[in-house]
């Protein structure tokens, strides 16, 4: 069987994983090292299958921490190169994470949520890693972490990871959780714009770190990398605090400052007395929730958020002084809720909702919490 | 054999210098004995990735006028595998130290060698931890006292030329900073050979090593590095080593990953597995 490299008009049936893996073909990777592990394993199995084919490169590493080392080393020769895992396999990614973000270097790395700590409920879905992918390596560094609540979506925002990632040099974390990465649905794969790294208009005198300009080695410009901080010319400067400070500020203010990377989508905000704040598969129960709820005449409305990190600080914020009420459902004992309420500054009440039992949200349950918000009975968690 | 007296300076990133190697190391000779490799092949530094690990000998790509890239501790041969696949038109050289090779790197160093990736590893062995302060490595020989041995080492070493043979390296080599006018072309032929290259130079740390077990200085310590070394010979039968043997070990052409590779994507490609 063989599959198309460009979108369907047909709708056909793909696995959340296979759409990853479409998504990453078609974003124009060309670089796939990995380490097995469930839920994640069908991308790489699928990238293992289909990228010889198009003359690109596949590696199963010896770990998940040469798999991420393999991936910064093609990303430098110019490759867009990507790896998959799940939460054991994020947790040793960190340390390379780091150095990719250090080192400024494009590069995709897709964590497939399942319930941990440690080795956890393997096949069980959650929502788990949100803060460790915004802060699980050690230090400060800009983020840019994306997520995806249907087959079609994770397809899209595969893409989008990429494109972001090239355009601001920087690693780019995609979401996904067991459940999205092992559903399967009937869908018609979106037509999709492609960026690509920028390269400097002249070889000579290029500086690597001075901007989301790229030349990668053998290009002519000699090229050093370091995960020490480091001057624009790529020259450690290990005891330059404020030049490490600076560029430091520098990334951030590059992802902070593109309102392209606030990916997410608001549905029936406008009048609603209560806002379903939610993200990745939760998402989807979310919307039936606000559904169910406004068929019942409750002003309810949704806000999908398809980016993370950065933090949307200004559209909650906006959000919280237009509404009465915040309900955050995750999948987890509350890690988005935490920006949510610093966002929120007490415009609004933000009211969690968990669950770290690796089965998800059912509508009802959310459209229940939803009711006892507004009617001042929620529970009160931590 | 390599020219000698010759400029080296299109390999050398000389505003990086003064480097950061302490008096007597000998890190500094393995470096140019590796810059020496290259300008004896000619090669084009702009098509030369050194990729160095943390550590003493992790320092070494910033002072070649090649690409440099200094990785994370012990993962140096992971980047380097992906940068030989992703662009086998480079030269790819490993810059390792004997901790960041054999401890944290352990696992990488075995799969780069079963692979058979073309990729030179050159690694640095000082016996010891040089940048943290002196502290026992999975070299440091028993008894042998370090920062963190101080009543002596009660692990046995590695010995990495075994290691390298027995995970599945092609080119396996051992020498001494003693012998310094043998490394370049040691390295050379191990650049030249087509697959995963191991060359473990014994190297002085008299900083550390040296001083905690009372070896003198960087002379006397080139000095000890003769007295424990012996030439690569046959042992008959009732023959014993004199000391840790020196010289080629492997030297045999089997496939090469990236062109095993390479050769599956031509199939792919014409469709032969579909």
């Amino acid at each position: 069987m063989t599959h198309e490299r460009s979108p369907h008009a047909a709708p056909r049936l793909i696995q959340g994983n296979e759409a990853c893996a479409l998504g990453a073909l078609r974003a124009g990777c060309t670089f796939y090292a990995g380490y097995p592990i469930t839920p994640a394993s069908e991308i790489m199995e699928t990238l293992a299958r289909r990228l010889p084919a198009v003359g690109g490169v596949f590696i199963q590493m010896e770990d998940e921490i040469g798999a991420l080392a393999a991936v910064i080393g093609a990303a430098w020769t110019g490759a867009k190169a990507m790896t998959a895992t799940s939460g054991p396999g994020f947790s040793l990614m960190q340390e390379n994470l780091g150095y990719a973000a250090m080192t400024q270097t494009p590069c995709v790395i897709v964590d497939s949520q399942r319930a941990g700590p440690s080795t956890g409920l393997p096949t069980l879905t959650s929502q788990g890693d949100v803060m460790q992918a915004r802060w699980g390596t050690h230090g400060d560094r800009a983020a840019l972490v994306l997520t995806a609540s249907s087959v079609r979506d994770v397809y899209q925002m595969t893409v989008t990871a990429f494109n972001l990632s090239e355009r601001h040099r920087l690693p780019a974390v995609l979401l996904l959780d067991a459940t999205l990465s092992h559903m399967r649905e009937n869908v018609v794969l979106p037509e999709v714009q492609v960026e690509n790294r920028r390269a400097p208009a002249s070889v000579e005198g290029f500086e690597p770190f001075a901007g989301a300009e790229f030349l990668p080695f053998g290009a002519g410009a000699r090229i050093v990398v370091t995960g020490l901080a480091h001057q624009a010319s790529g020259r450690p400067a290990a005891s330059d605090g404020a030049g490490a400070e600076r560029m430091l500020l520098h990334a951030l203010a590059d992802v902070e400052t593109d309102p392209g990377v606030f990916l997410h989508r608001v549905d029936e905000t406008d009048d609603a007395e209560l806002v379903i704040l939610a993200y990745g598969i939760t998402a989807r129960a979310a919307r039936a929730a606000m559904r169910l709820l406004r068929e019942e005449g409750v002003h309810a409305g949704l806000l999908e958020l398809q980016t993370l990190w950065p933090f949307p600080e200004s559209l909650v914020a906006r959000l919280a002084e237009h509404t009465g009420a915040l309900l955050v459902p995750e999948l987890n004992l509350g890690q988005l809720v935490l920006p949510v309420r610093a966002a929120a500054a007490g415009r609004a009440r933000v009211v969690p909702l968990n669950r770290a039992d690796g089965v998800l949200f059912s509508p009802e349950e959310i459209a229940r919490a939803a009711r006892r918000v507004l009617t001042g009975r929620e529970a009160v968690h931590a | 054999m390599p020219n000698t007296g010759q400029d080296l300076r299109k390999y050398l990133r000389v505003e990086m210098m003064p480097n950061v190697w302490c008096p007597g190391c000998g890190h500094g000779n393995i470096s140019r004995a590796v810059a020496t490799a290259m300008e004896s092949m000619a090669l084009d530094p702009d098509q030369v990735v050194l990729v160095g690990g943390i550590g003493c000998a992790g320092r070494t790509p910033f002072y070649m006028n090649t690409h440099a890239m200094h990785t994370t501790h012990g993962r140096a041969l992971a980047y380097a595998t992906g940068i030989k696949l992703a662009k086998p038109s480079l030269t790819v050289i490993a810059v390792l130290g004997d901790g960041d090779a054999l401890a944290i790197g352990g696992n990488h160093f075995l799969h780069a060698c079963r692979r058979n990736i073309d990729i030179t590893a050159v690694i640095y062995n000082n016996g010891i931890y040089g940048m943290t302060g002196g502290q026992a490595a999975p070299t440091t020989p028993e008894g042998f006292r370090s920062a963190t041995t101080s009543l002596g080492n009660i692990e046995p070493p590695f010995d990495i030329v075994s290691l390298a043979l027995a995970a599945g390296a092609t080119y396996v080599a051992r020498t001494t900073t003693f012998d310094a006018r043998e490394m370049p072309a040691l390295i050379e032929a191990a650049i030249r050979h087509r697959g995963l290259s191991v060359v473990e130079i014994l190297t002085q740390c008299p900083t550390f090593y040296g001083r905690m077990n009372r070896l003198g200085d960087a002379s006397q310590m080139l000095d000890y590095e003769r007295d424990i070394t012996m030439p690569l010979v046959e042992l008959t039968r009732d023959e014993v080593a004199r000391g840790l043997p020196i010289g080629v070990f492997r030297d045999e052409v089997k496939p090469e990953y990236v062109e095993r590779y390479q050769a599956l994507v031509q199939r792919a490609v014409r469709g032969d597995d579909a």
